[in-house]
């Protein structure tokens, strides 16, 4: 195994497979000369040339157009986004496009593509720059949303993503791109509706995903210190999701937490409570809490900024309100 | 052009309208519902742009779309057919009439947002650039669409990247019940190209050999330089937006004087003038497509609504990449096949076959039957042709 940053392990991916298959290019703002604004396509134009590693006018709807269209014609474009808060200027594409000509064409269209970029709070980057928005993407039937919490994840989802043959919403999170891990050196890939134990344990289970899932690992740690031994599991594939290994788990836990960084208000945390609570009615101890953002704007200010966010002091507590403690 | 073509081509025009004409009458009976936005006034536009296409060429066009898919060769019995729900219909009841999908024929349907496919077209045209083929696609849209942000985005980066894609935009002089006059800023609306230095001219909408002369030469131009054209073809729909439309916002004048420039009449009246043709020719191929439109009823008639299980078919592809096990507790993954499904081709609309055209025996292979089926009617090989793939 080698050791990889997030940023590296997806680059990697990403040369993989355009190496493996010329029909998988990318396209996006500063993707190419500028070798990425967060470095992830790092290298690719050189390697690549321009045809398949685009620079773009800052357009978020025709980037995302341009992958939508020729995917239709068998293509395996990649969109980035520079960050997932400007998709709001492509959703039309993403909504309306690449999720629904399948449909409306009664399964003449196919839409291979991926659109990725970081999401999620930066740092101190205020309201429009650090929005969470998976409960958005996850909420559309057609789409794939994929969010990887690890460089391992992060690789192998991301060839998945690649590779399948419909529309991927892959979220990445700045914040996690410096972070480091285990990552196989021998050719993998992670299928996507997947989901995966983080951290074993028999108190209670969270249920958290790509930077939640970090900070529920922390807060798993702090919990241990109590003598409470939590259970992390990550979905790390939103749509489809994969609840049989929520529900086993809660099944030996009796207990659920469920923490993200998007909003409290029709956020993803709430589909998979109402699907627990269903589930597992008879083997749960306490109904399941939720662990979200405040249901503000962000705010600037760094003090403001840690309160809204999910900490790992929030899920302890959470803990502790489903342990009656 | 060639005289048969000529004529060829006068008839795809009629037979929209026939088409159209029947649909009206079939919504107002309440047998296709939704939005119909009927292409009557326009034919010329799309007819002529088509007849200069290559087989293996692209187009993708707005949902004022009924004429494309027949021009580029759709079956109508499977068109009629989408536009009454039924499952036999192109888009398997999915779609109605602003979907006309025909993929085989290059054809990426109907668009339902105002300048939506634009980016898709571009991206079409990325990606010919990138398979290095010499395609081109087409694409349509209305005067509505030039103010819309997809117009601009997509004519930058076409002429930017060198795309081979010819956007045409069906001035018919209102978006709804706005006049161009409210809505632009510039009245000329292929001049907006200039702001992207595109090449760009006007054309007569209602005169089907101008259309083609010069869709023809932006074709060229895309096929050969891979530079994007802007073409604004001057047309105008007889009916209202669509069929809920009174259209009080135009006289009855203005609709009359431009039906006198019916593309096609003035079609029919070359086709005498210059090419040796008889009104009888015309009153005949008349007479041949109305029969024509009966059978394509009579297939509608005869097809069954979609199956309610149809309802989860065809949002996602079935993949290797998915942990399925996991998917399939959705229906919609449950039902997703790897296949894509393409229309059927329809034996054609004749009366079901004389007994003795049936084969004597069955293949030794084959189940015992009670009797040899009998061929099978157009509606039922649409159903099975539809049911049939990836089962
Ligand atoms: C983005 C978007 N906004 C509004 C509508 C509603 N709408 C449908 S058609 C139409 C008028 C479009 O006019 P034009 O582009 O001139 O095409 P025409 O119908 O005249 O052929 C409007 C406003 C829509 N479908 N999509
Ligand atoms: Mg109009």
């Amino acid at each position: 195994m080698a050791v990889l940053t997030m940023r590296d392990a997806l680059n990697q991916a990403m040369k993989e497979e355009m190496a493996r298959d010329p029909s998988v290019f990318i396209l996006g703002e500063e993707v190419g000369a500028y070798q990425g604004a967060y470095k992830v396509t790092q290298g690719l134009l050189a390697q690549f040339g321009e045809w398949r590693v685009r620079d773009t006018p800052i357009a978020e709807e025709v980037i995302a157009g341009v992958a939508v269209g020729a995917a239709f014609i068998g293509l395996r474009p990649i969109a980035e986004m520079m960050t997932f808060n400007f998709s709001l200027l492509a959703l039309d594409m993403i909504i309306n496009h690449a999720a629904k000509y399948r449909y409306m064409s009664g399964g003449q269209v196919r839409c291979p593509m991926v659109m990725r970029g970081p999401s999620g709070a930066a740092a101190q980057v205020a309201a429009q720059h650090s929005q969470a928005f998976e409960s958005i993407y996850a909420h559309v039937p057609g789409l794939v949303v994929a969010m990887p919490a690890t460089p391992k994840d992060a690789k192998g989802m991301l060839k998945s993503a690649i590779r399948d043959d419909n529309p991927v919403i892959f979220l990445e999170n700045e914040v996690l791109y410096n972070l480091k891990g285990e990552v196989p050196e021998a050719e993998y890939h992670i299928p996507l509706g997947l989901a995966e134990v983080k951290r074993p344990g028999r108190d209670v289970t969270i249920v958290a995903w790509s930077r939640s899932c970090i900070t529920a690992l922390a807060a798993a740690t702090k919990l241990a210190e109590e003598g409470i031994e939590a259970e992390v599991v990550d979905p790390r594939t939103l749509r489809p999701l994969d609840e049989d290994v929520i529900f086993d788990s809660v099944r030996r836990t009796n207990r659920c937490v469920v923490a993200e960084e998007g909003w409290r208000m029709a956020g993803f945390g709430a589909e998979i409570s109402d699907r627990v609570q269903r589930a597992c009615f008879d083997e749960l101890d306490a109904p399941v809490v939720r662990v979200t953002a405040e249901d503000v704007p962000m705010p600037y200010a760094k003090t403001l900024e840690k309160a809204y966010l999910p900490q790992p002091e929030k899920i302890v507590d959470a803990v502790r309100q489903v342990m009656y403690r | 052009m060639i005289r048969e073509e000529a004529f060829a081509l006068y008839r795809q025009m009629l037979l929209i309208r026939r088409f159209e004409e029947r649909c009206a009458q079939l919504y107002v009976e309440g047998r296709i519902g939704g939005f119909l936005h009927l292409y009557i006034g326009q034919e010329a536009v799309g007819v002529g742009a088509m007849s200069v296409m290559r087989p293996d060429d692209y187009l993708i066009a707005y949902y004022r779309d009924h004429g494309y898919a027949l021009a580029r060769g759709a079956d109508p019995r499977l068109l009629l057919a989408e536009l009454c729900g039924k499952f036999t219909g192109i888009s398997r009841g999915k779609g109605g009439s602003m979907h006309f999908y025909d993929v085989p024929r290059g054809n990426f349907g109907g668009d339902g947002i105002v300048g939506g496919h634009l980016p898709l077209a571009a991206g079409i045209g990325y990606g010919i650039r990138l398979k290095d083929t010499d395609q081109v696609c087409l694409c349509f849209f209305g005067d509505g669409a030039v103010n819309e942000g997809a117009f601009h985005e997509s004519l930058n980066v076409s002429a930017l990247w060198d795309l081979p894609v010819v956007y045409i935009i069906e001035n018919n002089r209102y978006g709804m019940g706005t006049s161009i006059d409210r809505a632009s800023s510039v009245k000329d609306l292929y001049q907006r190209a200039s702001a992207y230095g595109i090449p760009r001219r006007e054309v007569n909408g209602m005169d089907l050999l101008a259309v083609r002369t010069a869709v023809a030469e932006a074709i060229e131009r895309a096929r050969t330089d891979k530079r994007p054209t802007l073409l604004e073809a001057e047309t105008y729909r007889y009916r209202g937006h669509s069929m809920s439309d009174p259209g009080k916002y135009r006289t009855k004048e203005e609709v009359e004087e431009m039906m006198k420039s019916d593309p096609i009449l003035l079609w029919g009246k070359r086709l005498i003038e210059q090419e040796r043709f008889s009104q009888a020719d015309l009153d005949a191929v008349d007479k041949e497509v109305l029969a024509q439109m009966e059978a394509t009823v009579a297939f509608v008639e005869s097809s069954p609504d979609p199956p309610p299980e149809s309802m989860y078919e065809d949002v996602y592809v079935r993949s290797p990449y998915i942990n399925m096990k996991a998917a399939e507790k959705d229906p919609a993954w449950r039902s997703a096949i790897k296949e894509d499904r393409m229309p059927p081709t329809l034996p054609p609309p004749t009366a079901a076959p004389a007994p003795e055209a049936r084969p004597a025996a069955p293949p030794a292979e084959s189940k015992p039957a009670a009797g040899a089926p009998a061929a099978p009617n157009p509606a039922e090989a649409a159903v099975q042709a539809t049911a049939k793939v990836g089962s």
